[in-house]
């Protein structure tokens, strides 16, 4: 069963062709500056959560989009369920692997688990007080 | 109160939702009981010694008549007709059933409240001083900033799953009420010479069992910097804080391990990215926010002087629980949770109706939960003082102990909770009957006397005048004195401290003669009524208490027998 979701589809996984880039894969221990001169010539970096409550690829997501500036595919691998979709979206993360039994069609839903967010992030660059303001 | 907006109120009513639908998953075995805990957790609920455990979210404290008596509702419908108020400013229910969660949650949505991240590795309540918004000594009011902090901390996306529980306290009075040196994160509110305002920014604090006192990284951030600095603090926390081991994951391990400058240096350094970017606060937020706040409308008053009121037992509630206010005529009055013989903190639903009757009647519909466990109406007209009491009395409500020995902070310990290694309510309770004589109770004058049943420290032993911890030896339960903690600058020059122990623990039965012989001790050596137990120890220091207690070996207080020591 497909497990893989990407801007918001279940998708089957396409492995991308060497020609298109470089496949990065950080772990929760890794820093994203390291990688910042390759991010240019990658066609997808993959984050790792080795564990459902381990919420350091979070900051890697938001400092790979906001810091240094990736804009191609930034999938989140590892012990991933639909509870992490919404939060994983506002830091930056375009493609999801869920772990194995998640059921990838019923997770959709789960992208609107909330229709706002206070705080600024990757995907609402400024936050809830600004807009309100506006 | 906060009055939330439709965005607010969406969150809450789509937080309801989600919870819904965990819980189903979870009861279709969709989610492992791993990955339920985490999520439960962080809507408050735990698995407890007898049955699930609810924390409720009173956010800073305040709470309105109308949600205490949703509260008292809920307690009778789902639960067994009390709630505990915690020392984290939150209530507690100890029988909801699992199942019932979601229904619970929807009842609480209705009247602006929720049980968000109450529990887990996430921002927990950030709590302040229960005098906010009507102390003479104020510099800001904290409830504004606290509603701020609140909203940046709820549902952050890249701080859900941090390494460990972060609790942020915020100060905006001179004196600390809000013990800012024992959290996480504590902000005290400064006034700089130029009128500007802004926050002294203390980290590394808490309880639990590696106590440490919070050390500053910045004297002055100023106010319009307060999310990007705390977001920048949280970044370098959420990175490289310790997840191999949970009795390392708090941010205090962090900053002890990397020491607190070069801590600092990773601060700023990640602040100068954040430093003026869209999260800074601007002047507009703030007056939206302070404008949600309804207010009470004060009416033009002058003091009374209550001091010649002829009434038995007035004089000794006016002097321990009535509280000087800064609009003349009003004052602020403690409600007491801590009579004798009813756990520490614990309310019945019947009483929470009564309470919110008083705080229609008598305090604009208002009160405020304090992390002493007592409750607070901060409006009430002086004139109307001697009617409150009456009626308070009359509902178990007017002990005259604030300040006092009685007035014990207490964790429920095991006779509810999985975690403890021993009861702490019946010690409470056998120490409340050994000082049951009002005279002799106000003669010692104040001392904060804490109880937490295990080294999680949720009754902040550490930083009571006396700090009683229940201990585990050989499947027995033991209890582990220690004085000198101080829970925060209540009066210049007094710092913020942590207990030392004073020896070898005792068995339950010990304890009342303990602190007897403590409380002797200090009244041998103070030289005047003005000299505080927690002052004489400072002064002379541990050792004469030390002797009182243990002095030679026949005269152990185990020896003595004292027939109505515990039950």
């Amino acid at each position: 069963m497909a497990r893989l979701i990407k801007g918001r589809r279940v998708v089957a996984e396409n492995t991308p062709s060497p020609e298109k880039g470089d496949v990065l894969r950080l772990e929760p221990t890794d820093d994203p500056a390291a990688v910042a001169q390759r991010l240019a010539r990658a066609a997808r970096v993959e984050v790792h959560f080795p564990k459902f409550g381990d919420g350091r690829g979070f900051s890697i997501g938001r400092l790979l989009r906001e810091r240094y500036g990736y804009q191609g595919e930034l999938r989140a691998v590892g012990h991933i369920t639909r509870d992490h979709l919404f939060f994983l979206e506002s830091c930056g993360f375009d493609a999801f692997e869920l772990r194995e039994g998640e059921d990838p069609y019923a997770a959709l839903a789960a992208f609107d688990d909330f229709s706002e967010s206070y705080q600024a992030s990757a995907k609402r660059p400024l936050p809830l007080f600004r807009r309100r303001l506006a | 109160m906060y009055v939330y907006d439709e965005i607010d109120q969406r969150l809450v009513d789509e937080r309801v939702r989600q919870f819904r639908g965990q819980t189903e998953r979870f009861l279709a075995g969709q989610l492992s009981e791993d990955e339920f805990r985490a999520l439960r957790l962080r809507n408050g609920l735990y698995i407890q010694r007898y049955a699930p455990m609810l924390r409720i979210a009173i956010p800073y404290g305040l709470l309105s008549t109308r949600q205490l008596r949703k509260l008292a509702d809920i307690s009778r419908r789902y639960d067994r007709s009390y709630g505990h108020f915690s020392t984290r400013q939150n209530m507690q229910l100890n029988w909801p059933k699992l199942e019932q969660v979601p229904d619970i949650l929807a009842e609480l949505a209705s009247v602006q409240m929720h049980a968000i991240q109450t529990s887990g590795n996430s921002f927990r309540n950030v709590t302040t001083d229960h005098f906010a918004g009507v102390a003479r000594d104020e510099i800001i009011d904290s409830y504004v900033w606290c509603e701020i902090i609140r909203q940046w901390s709820t549902f952050h996306p890249e701080f859900s799953y941090l390494p460990r529980k972060f609790k942020i306290a915020l100060n905006g009075a001179t004196s600390d009420r809000a013990a800012v040196a024992v959290h996480d994160i504590g902000l005290q509110a400064v006034r700089a010479e130029s009128g500007e305002i802004g926050f002294r920014v203390l980290v590394g604090g808490g309880l639990g069992r590696t106590p440490i006192i919070g050390v500053c990284i910045r004297e002055f951030l100023p106010w319009p910097h307060l999310l990007t600095y705390l977001e920048a603090i949280l970044r370098v926390y959420n990175r490289h804080g310790r997840r191999d081991n949970i009795h390392k994951a708090r941010i205090k391990i962090l900053v002890k391990e990397r020491g607190a400058e070069k801590f600092r240096d990773e601060v700023e350094a990640e602040w100068s990215h954040l430093k003026d970017g869209p999260a800074t606060l601007i002047a507009d937020e703030i007056e939206r926010v302070a404008a949600r706040f309804t207010r009470p409308s004060y009416e033009r008053l002058s003091d009374l002087d209550l001091s010649t009121t002829n009434l038995p037992g007035f004089a000794s509630w006016l002097k321990r629980n009535v509280h000087p206010h800064k609009v003349p005529g009003y004052a602020a009055v403690t409600l007491s949770l801590k009579t004798t013989g009813v756990p520490p903190g614990d309310v019945s639903s019947d009483q929470m109706d009564a309470i919110a009757d008083l705080a229609d009647r008598y305090s604009h519909g208002e009160l405020r939960v304090s992390h002493e466990q007592n409750l607070v109406l901060a409006d009430v007209r002086q004139a109307d003082l001697v009617a409150l009491w009456r009626e308070a009395r009359a509902v178990g409500l007017a002990t005259p102990n604030l300040g006092l020995l009685t007035n014990i902070i207490s964790c429920p310990g095991g006779d509810f909770c999985a975690l403890a290694n021993a009861k702490s309510i019946p010690v409470a309770e056998a120490i409340q009957r050994r000082f049951d004589d009002l005279d002799y109770l106000h003669d010692i004058g104040e001392l904060d006397l804490n109880i937490s049943g295990c080294m999680n420290a949720c009754g902040h032993h550490h930083v009571g005048h006396i700090g009683i911890l229940g201990v585990d030896k050989n499947g027995e339960e033991w209890y582990q004195i220690e004085i000198g903690g101080n829970q925060g600058e209540i009066r210049p020059g007094l710092k913020a401290a942590l207990g030392k122990a004073i020896g070898p623990s005792f068995a339950r039965a010990e304890v009342p003669d303990v602190i007897e012989c403590l409380v002797n001790c200090y009244l041998a050596h103070r030289e005047s009524d003005a000299e505080r137990f927690i002052d004489v120890v400072n002064r002379i220091g541990i050792t004469p208490f030390k002797e009182s207690v243990y002095g030679k070996a026949d005269q152990r207080p185990s020896r003595r027998s004292r027939e109505h020591a515990v039950a």
